[in-house]
Order: structure tokens, then sequence, then C-alpha cells
């Protein structure tokens, strides 16, 4: 019933435009992650969501309604913001119960759906404590209650583990998406941390610039990045790129190399190949690359190897036990499956 | 609360110190020096203002601090005389009701300035703050005209409505409320607050140490105010305070020991709304809910 659909929204700040031109279906339901780098209008677009900004053009529609005129109260929405936004003079209770101030429910209604999200979030004992007696964890959880309790259509997320450390973050991660599962509310959650966005999401959209790069399943985003950007920004270390240039049904790299890239090519045009570290491994046969190591960094089961290939470095992985030693001359091997080919000048995917 | 915490520590730990073993230096001689030079100066006013209040008439240009034979019998003739309750209760009633006004004018106006984007915001803050730079003395006959206009002469009205809201109160608030972040505004209007509520339960209690502050410097300033309202009050009854004090004696003679009587007695008051207050400016909670 509450699916939220963004069509062509713009937002222009005095003379900068900072989104240009948003759309999005997001389905009843669904766990939506808006991922990007920093200032890329991840926050913008959350904002105008929520209705604490108004769009330049374009429009929000929320369960079928068009919200665009729509106060951020009466658009069925919550928000969980960064910085938590608990109020520090008030209760636990008082910081739930909150969210239901202006609801028309009776006040025995309230009480109960107070005590419920409680309990939903394992925080019965700590209803009479002040915010300060909290912990960092304690205190997001109070504000994802807060944003609970309305039983918005919508749930709205703005980097609300960034505060976290990495520990609290991993189960804090764990517990939204438990509980997306338990409510079954549409939820739009912004990160910059592409871990999150790969484990927490249903769909990725990636952004950049103000644009939206790619919109996909974690699994397609990795497998099938649209573009450059996508490619370098999820999976961690980023992905390889290595250029070349189309020669008959193969790529030649600028390194010397002949590929397979499986796929028609214009002859002639200047191209990218990706591969990720994680597909590249040190190999005498199928190599696509030769280099020097020059630094290795031993990771228990794997080894990530920076390999010098005249002019441009790259990242392969290789075995735990038995690593390639700094100063050793490799070869590297991919299988042609998991090569990436991009336009050189635009960024494109091509295969 | 950054700011807060580290005070509060520090205040304890001079409390703890005891006097240093090593021996001092000399900057630090010099400082406790002038240190203790500054206190004397606070202090012997408020001593001089006692000791004459218990002296009689007849040793009031003695100014030794001990009185010779000291004496209550100011104070019985102080509390006594009628007029004293009078001046007293209009003072209460016209520096309660200003600070009242303060605490909601000025953070209204300055919350306003602060939180919201309107054209012409930046003028109305520089108006206001420019009318800091226009001493009282100058206002005192407009407002006079004014008031004789209105038919405010002698009335409470007359003697608060100059004070009802202070530039300098409205320039505080506007900068306190610059430290409460705009998410916890926002997320009260996801809620479903709207702005006056948001402005009452959500940034007001957020900047209690600068409604305190604030409120101690209007009560403070009300209680000893003196031109104005000598020059708006006609009868007796309506004096406040100061102006009540000054009126005992004449020219040809000032009757001091009764003045300073008045004028200990008056100190009361200003040492409860200080007493009040100050825990709330030590304690201060801006930060609490947000990551710190
Ligand atoms: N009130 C504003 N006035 C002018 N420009 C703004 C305003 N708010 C945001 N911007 C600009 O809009 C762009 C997008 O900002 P936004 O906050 O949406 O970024 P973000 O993707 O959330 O980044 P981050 O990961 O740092 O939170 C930025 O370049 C920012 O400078
Ligand atoms: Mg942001």
């Amino acid at each position: 019933m509450a699916d939220l659909i963004l069509r062509d929204l713009v937002k222009t700040y005095d003379k900068t435009q900072v989104l240009h031109g948003i759309s999005l279906n997001v389905h009843d339901g669904e766990f939506v992650v808006f991922v990007g780098p920093s200032g890329c209008g991840k926050s913008t677009t959350l904002r105008l969501i929520a209705g604490l900004e108004d769009a330049t053009s374009g429009d929000i529609e929320i369960g079928g309604r068009v919200v665009n005129n729509l106060e951020p109260k009466d658009r069925d929405i919550a928000m969980v913001f960064q910085n938590y936004a608990i109020y520090p003079h008030m209760t636990v209770r008082k910081n739930i119960g909150f969210g239901l101030r202006s609801s028309k429910k009776s006040r025995e209604e309230k009480n109960k759906r107070n005590e419920e999200v409680a309990d939903i979030l394992d925080m019965t004992e700590l209803l009479d404590r002040k915010p300060n007696q909290l912990s960092g964890g304690q205190r997001q959880r109070v504000a994802i209650g807060r944003a609970m309790v309305r039983d918005p259509a919508v749930f709205l997320f703005d980097e609300p583990l960034s505060n976290l450390d990495a520990q609290l973050r991993t189960q804090m991660r764990l517990e939204i998406k438990k509980l997306h599962q338990r409510v079954g509310s549409t939820i739009v959650f912004v990160t910059h941390d592409q871990v999150e966005a790969m484990t927490m999401a249903d769909r990725i959209v990636i952004m950049k610039d103000g644009f939206i790069q790619q919109v996909g399943t974690p699994a397609e985003v990795y497998h099938k990045p649209a573009n450059t950007f996508v490619a370098r920004f999820i999976g961690a270390p980023s992905m390889n790129m290595l250029p070349g240039r189309v020669n008959g049904g193969a790529v030649k790299l600028h390194s010397g190399f002949d590929i397979d890239v499986g796929g028609k090519l214009d002859a002639g045009r200047e191209v990218l190949v990706g591969v990720r570290p994680e597909d590249l491994h040190p190999n005498e046969e199928h190599a696509i690359l030769e280099g020097d190591v020059s630094v290795c960094e031993p990771l228990g089961h794997e080894t990530l190897i920076y390999v010098g290939t005249g002019g441009s470095e790259v990242i392969a992985k290789a075995d735990g036990r038995v690593p390639p030693k700094v100063g050793e001359r490799v070869r590297l091997s991919a299988l042609p499956e998991n090569l990436h080919v991009f336009d050189a000048k635009t960024g494109e995917a091509l295969v | 609360m950054a700011v807060v915490e580290e005070i509060r520590p520090t205040t304890d730990a001079l409390l703890k110190t005891k006097a240093p073993k090593r021996p001092a230096n000399m900057g630090q001689f010099l400082r406790w020096f002038f240190l203790f030079l500054g206190g004397i100066a606070m202090v012997m006013p408020i001593a001089f203002m006692i000791s004459t209040s218990l002296k009689w008439p007849h040793e009031v240009y003695n100014l030794r601090l001990i009185p010779e034979e000291p004496t209550i019998e100011n104070y019985t003739y102080v509390l006594e005389d009628g007029r004293f309750y009078w001046w007293f209760v209009n003072s209460i009633i016209i520096a309660l009701i200003t600070t009242v006004c303060n605490v909601i004018f000025d953070s209204l106006v300055g919350y306003t300035l602060c939180k919201f984007k309107f054209p012409g915001r930046y003028i109305v803050f520089i108006a206001i703050l420019s009318t800091l730079m226009i001493p009282t003395e100058m206002l005192v006959i407009p407002w006079y005209l004014m008031s004789q206009q209105f038919g405010w002469l002698d009335t409470y009205w007359g003697i608060m409505f100059p004070g009802l809201m202070t530039a300098f109160g409205t320039f505080l608030m506007k900068q306190f409320f610059e430290t409460v972040p705009d998410d916890f505004i926002e997320a009260a209007r996801i809620d479903g607050l709207n702005e006056l509520q948001i402005w009452w339960t959500v940034a007001m209690p957020l900047v209690k140490p600068a409604l305190a502050a604030l409120a101690i410097f209007v009560f403070l300033g009300n209680w000893t105010a003196f031109i104005w309202p000598l020059i708006v009050t006609n009868s007796v009854e309506m004096y406040t305070l100061p102006v009540g004090l000054s009126s005992f004696g004449d020219e040809a003679d000032v009757q001091w020991e009764l003045i300073m009587t008045g004028a200990a007695i008056s100190t009361i008051p200003t040492l409860i709304v200080f007493l009040i207050f100050q825990r709330f400016i030590i304690r201060g909670v801006v930060m609490a809910g947000l990551k710190g």
C-alpha cells in the first residue's frame, strides 16, 4: 500500500543545483539504501521525502498520494537522524511517546504502543532513564523507537549508524534488518558506507553529484556495475581499472597483454577493463598482467598484494599460506566472466 | 555539554585545594594580591552598607567599620514604616513581570531570528542590536512624553513598558539557540509539533542555562533601576525600592542609616534569585541527547 515514488526530483539551493532529476520507485516493504560519497545529495533527497525541504521541481508520492504540499507530520513518515536527536531533557519513555503526541489515540492506547515498542527494541528497563545515562547504541535505539511508535508508512534513516563504533554498528545493522523483517514497512536508508549498503539493502541506489548512477540489488551492482564510478565505489578494495584498446575480438591492454572479453566491440575504441582484486590471482596460465610485488598485506586466510605493472599499480588476492614475496615477479590472471569493460571516455559499461 | 562539564571539575578542584605546600612564586603572589584587592573592592561597599545600617545617626559620618554602639533601631524603624512594604511589593511585582516577559519575548524573537530563514532577518537583527548603542538617558524623555500621552504616568505599566523586551536579551538568546542542533527541531516537526510547541517544549528546555542567566540579569537590572522609575512615578505608593529609599530625608538631611538599612534588606531578594537560578547556569544539558 505504501509505495514511495520519486519523480524527477530537482533541488536547487540559490544557484547551485544539488539534485538533478531523481526518479525512483520504492515498493511497499522494500529496504532501499542510498549510498554515495559525501555531498552527493543523499541527505537532501531524504529531507525532500520527509518534507523538511521543498523540492524545486518534481513529485513525491507516498502510498498513492502526492505529498509535495503536505507538512512533514502529514506525510506518514518517520525519520531517524545521524545525531539521534533524542531530547536530553526527557526520559526514554517520554522521548518514545513524543512521536505519538499529535496522534488522536487515547492515552491507554498510546501507553500500550510505547510499551510494545520498548519491548520490541528490548528497552523496557531503560524507560525511565535520561539520554545521558544511555550508551550510544541505546540512544540510537531510542531514536528508532520514537520513529516506530507512529507506525509510519515509510521510515527514513539518515546515516544512523555512523556515530557508533565498528562492533556496535555491525550489531545495529543486524537489528535494523531484523526490525524491517518484523515490521515490514518501507525503509529508505542513507549511508556512505558501501558495506552497510550491501548487507542491508533489498535494492541499492548509488548516487554521485546529484545523479543516480545505478539502482539494483546488491548482487546486480556488484556483478554488473553500470559504470566505472559504481564499479569502483562498490567493493573493497576497489576494482582495478586497466586501460586498453579494442583490437578485433579482444582488448589489447596498454601493458601488452591481449585479453578476450567475449563481446562485440568497435575496433579501435579506448576502453578500461575492470577486474576486482578478489577475482585477480597470481597464476602462470591465462595471465593478463605481469609485474613486481611492491607490498603484501596479510589478512589471514588470504593476502592482498600490490603489484606494479608499468605505470599503474593493481591489487590482487593471493593465498594466505604461501603468498608471493615483496619484489617477486608475478603473473596475474582472471576468469573472462569476471572482467568488466567500460568506455574510457564516458565510463559506461560496454559488456 | 562539553564546556559545562569541564567547569564542574574545575570548581570542585578549587574547593578541594588546600593551601599549596610549595613556596608560592612571585607571579602567583601578585595574582593573589590583585584578586585580594578586587575582593576588598567588592566587599567594602557591602560591609559599609551593613555597618551604617547598624549605626545611630550621629555616628554615620564616622567611617569606622564597627559601630561604637550598634543598634537595630534602624531596622525596626524601616520595617515599621508602611511605605517600605509598598515599595518592596512594587519592586517585586515589577521585577518579576519584567523578568518573565523578557524570558518569553527575548527568546521568542531570538529563536525566530536564529532558526527561521526569512528575507530581511539579518536587517531585523542588526536593527535590534543597534538599539543597544542608545543610552537610557536619551530615551527617558521620549518615554516620558509617550507615557504622558497614553496616561501611563504613575502606573506599573508605565514603569515596566520600556524593559519588557531587551535587545541584549534577544541577542543573548539568539546566540544560545545557535547551539541547539537543527536535528532536534526537525525531528519535532516530523513528530507533528507546531512551531510554537517546538519552541516551548524542545528548544526552551535546551537553553535553560541562558534563560537562567537572562533571568538574573533582568531581575537585578529592574530591581536596582532608578532613573526611569524616579521620573515616571509621582505618588509615594508607586515608588520602587531604590526610588523610595532615596526619598528618606531631603536634600539638606539625607538619612543614610535608613537608606542603608533599606538597601541591606533589599539585597535579600536578589540573593534568592541568584541562588535559585545559578544552578541552572552551572548544570546546562544542551548536548546530552546528541552524540557528544
Ligand atoms: N542549505 C543548503 N544550502 C546550500 N547548499 C546545501 C545546503 N544543504 C546542502 N547543500 C549542498 O548540497 C549538496 C548535497 O548535500 P547532502 O547533505 O545531501 O549530501 P550528503 O550526500 O548527505 O553528504 P554526507 O554523506 O556528507 O552527509 C552538498 O554539496 C551541500 O553542500
Ligand atoms: Mg548527509
